[in-house]
């Protein structure tokens, strides 16, 4: 029994995980349909902005929460240059958009590398999030719950968005029919930016939570990216709540496997179910229906 | 059109993506092996030699450290009047984390540029993409990191630790001083902890040691949650961990988190050096162990010298670590192999290197002329509060280098 609740425990707090880095790309690929393989260096940016706000903020108990609003801001900002630099001129092209952000990717990788140095950097937490709680019995570290918490809250913070507000229904109006869109006095341009604004400030805010697990150093976003292209995939192309399931299964399957069998083995078991599942089910757990003519 | 699109767009980025995690792992690339005759040219008042670190890629971030060290010894031999009265000339070349660039340009150092001999390598996929280039052209390699052991070439001078330099006398360490019965093994899934943990588990075995688990995470990886709640349950007397690069972070501060301590269940690390502290972050590290032959700490005149020097040439913040001093110190056995020899020539200096000796900041060294490692002393270090690494526990003297484990009885490989 400890040990189910441990692999359902670890399950979810990885399954968050993956939820806060593949959110942002629902929006961008899922929604926008533009394969952006720069993704995964905006997750890096988020942290490097943890890294910058933690040296500037004297308060290691405050930063933390400062660098949150601030990764968010910095990764829209990058994908909104990104997106009116390069990206606006390939929408119709995209497997140059796929080349291009690769491209795109490296340049920052090596920028991060210039202005911080090549060895990771330490983003120290703060003391409210050291050590764990037991929950039944289980020592659950806080990091991991405030990771939990955090992706909880993005996903409700973008369902509100996309629900209540006027650009939450200009997105979907754009996704749903980009010409009809246009007639009814929509401005797609507009609509294109905002939501790549709010896909890669997604992508900040995953970066700084990152700090709180891993290292922060000009590779992260490689170690992440294909994770976050997967589980967008595997959730339906589009689709949130597709997006929300596939995270947390795939976090489980992980979680459960790598108990039984190891850390490897469970990996390849992981990619192995997904391509079965992708072969019987290509659109993914969800699927979008459009009524685009194009 | 967007819809259909993206099934297309999907196998794109998934080959893409395999690209990306597939470079870490090229495959040894068959050298020249046709024999050439040597064309270093010893003629003129200056001789080349060849560094070839990664300077680009991932391992840019350990290589870019030993090269600075290569380029410091290169600068004091200069100034202390060169080798055999001739001044060192660098070529410098990248091998951009990538086995098949290093046997590429370990090529062209020894073809194109003539050099007379070349220092670097880091990975030991690197190693064993370089070593038919080498052997094939019978030229001279200097290979500065801990390894896995189990290799001996004729033209290559392994100046880190071989296995029973650094694994056996940390396993010594943990039996004998703090008495462990039984112990966890976490590495990355390649080459290095593979091999490892066998020779753990073979003297394990013999010592009476209870090995509670092996884990094993791919390289890379930064999801730990499962290995640690395993290590946790298991509760063993202390864990040997030789995982690489960012996994250390990931693992240390789920290690931290799930309320594990040095003190109640001590990590000896054998991939974590002063570079990487900062990294994992102090705070996550303070305590633990780690098993190498040089630190930054080392009270002796020749290391003041070298973190001075080091310093002084890289900034107040720059740290010295093993494999850095292990390359600083394979250009001066070089230079001493050359002058015993009183020649450049391949086969003169390797006949000559046998007993060859440099007091290097890690205490004096011996080259061996069999196997053509050198003799180190280990030591077992304690991470303290400033991020450095204090010695807590030294062997006796230096270690003879035994690559193959021959003189131990309980070695079976």
């Amino acid at each position: 029994m400890d040990s189910l609740l441990a692999q359902v425990f670890t399950g979810v707090s990885a399954g968050a995980v993956l939820l806060l880095i593949a959110l942002g790309l629902t929006l961008t690929f899922g929604q926008m349909g533009v394969i952006n393989m720069a993704h995964g260096e905006f997750i890096m940016a988020g942290a490097y902005t943890a890294y910058v706000v933690s040296t500037i903020v004297a308060s290691t108990e405050l930063s933390l929460l400062i660098a949150l609003p601030v990764g968010f801001v910095i990764g829209g900002l990058l994908g909104l240059a990104l997106e009116a630099s390069v990206l606006r001129w390939m929408y119709a092209r995209p497997l140059d958009t796929l080349l291009v952000t690769y491209g795109v990717g490296l340049i920052l990788q090596q920028v991060a590398r210039d202005i911080f140095g090549a060895p990771a950097k330490e983003v120290p937490a703060p003391s409210w999030l050291d050590g764990s709680i037991p929950i039944l019995g289980y020592d659950f570290p806080l990091t991991r719950l405030f990771i939990i918490v955090l992706a909880a809250a993005c996903v409700a913070a973008l369902l509100a968005v996309l629900r209540f507000t006027a650009l939450g229904r200009q997105i979907r109006a754009t996704v749903g029919n980009r010409d009809l869109a246009e007639t009814i006095g929509i401005s797609t341009r507009r609509t294109d930016r905002a939501t790549f604004f709010i896909g890669s400030g997604l992508a900040g805010v995953a970066g700084v939570a990152l700090t709180l697990l891993g290292s922060t150093g000009p590779n992260l976003g490689t170690s992440y990216i294909v994770q976050a292209f997967l589980v967008v995939v595997v959730g339906g192309i589009g689709h949130l709540k597709g997006t929300i399931v596939a995270a947390l299964g795939i976090g489980l399957l992980q979680a459960f496997l790598a108990h039984a069998l190891t850390g490897s083995v469970a990996q390849v078991i992981v990619f192995l179910a997904i391509v079965a599942f992708l072969q019987l089910r290509p659109q993914g757990i969800l699927s979008v229906r459009t009524r685009s003519l194009a | 059109m967007r819809t259909k699109f993206s099934s297309r767009l999907l196998a794109a980025s998934s080959v893409l993506a395999l690209g990306l995690t597939a470079t870490a792992c090229g495959g040894a690339k068959t050298g020249d092996t046709a024999t050439s005759e040597s064309c270093v040219d010893t003629s003129g008042d200056t001789i080349k030699i060849g560094f070839l670190n990664s300077l680009s890629g991932t391992m840019a971030i350990s290589e870019t450290t030993v090269f600075k060290s290569l380029s410091m010894a290169a600068e004091e031999i200069n100034a202390d009047g060169g080798v055999l009265g001739k001044k060192l000339e660098i070529v410098s070349e990248d091998g951009q984390s990538e086995p098949t660039v290093f046997a590429e340009k370990a090529t062209k150092l020894i073809q194109d540029d003539c050099v007379a001999a070349v220092f670097g390598g880091w990975t030991s996929s690197s190693r064993k993409a370089m070593l038919p280039v080498f052997e094939g052209n019978d030229a001279l390699l200097f290979y500065p990191v801990q390894y896995e052991g189990l290799e001996s070439s004729h033209n290559i001078f392994y100046t880190g630790a071989t296995t029973n330099q650094q694994i056996i006398p940390a396993l010594d360490f943990l039996k004998q001083e703090k008495k462990i019965e039984s112990i966890f093994l976490v590495g990355s899934d390649y080459v290095f902890p593979r091999t490892a943990n066998k020779i753990i588990k073979q003297y394990a075995a013999a010592n009476g040691i209870e090995v509670l688990g092996e884990e094993y995470q791919p390289l890379g990886s930064t999801d730990f949650g499962t290995v640690v709640d395993k290590v946790k349950a298991a509760g063993a007397d202390a864990v040997f961990n030789t995982l690489n690069g960012d996994s250390n972070v990931a693992f240390f501060k789920e290690y931290k988190g799930k309320g594990l301590t040095a003190a109640a269940m001590p990590v000896l690390s054998v991939s974590i050096a002063e570079e990487e502290v900062p990294g994992v972050g102090v705070g996550n590290l303070e305590g633990q162990y780690t098993a190498w032959n040089y630190y930054q700490t080392i009270d002796s005149p020749a290391n003041q010298k070298f973190v001075t020097d080091f310093k002084a040439a890289n900034g107040a913040k720059a740290v010295t670590s093993d494999p850095m001093e292990a390359a600083y110190t394979s250009l001066h056995l070089w230079k001493g192999m050359v002058e015993k020899a009183d020649s450049f020539a391949v086969e003169d200096v390797i006949d000559a290197a046998g007993g060859v000796t440099y007091d290097a900041p890690e205490g004096t060294v011996e080259v061996d002329g069999e196997n053509h490692h050198i003799a180190k002393t280990a030591l077992i270090g304690e991470v303290n509060a400033e991020g450095l690494i204090d010695t807590v526990w030294s062997s006796e003297k230096p270690i003879e280098p035994d690559p193959y484990l021959k003189s131990y009885d309980w070695w079976k490989n």
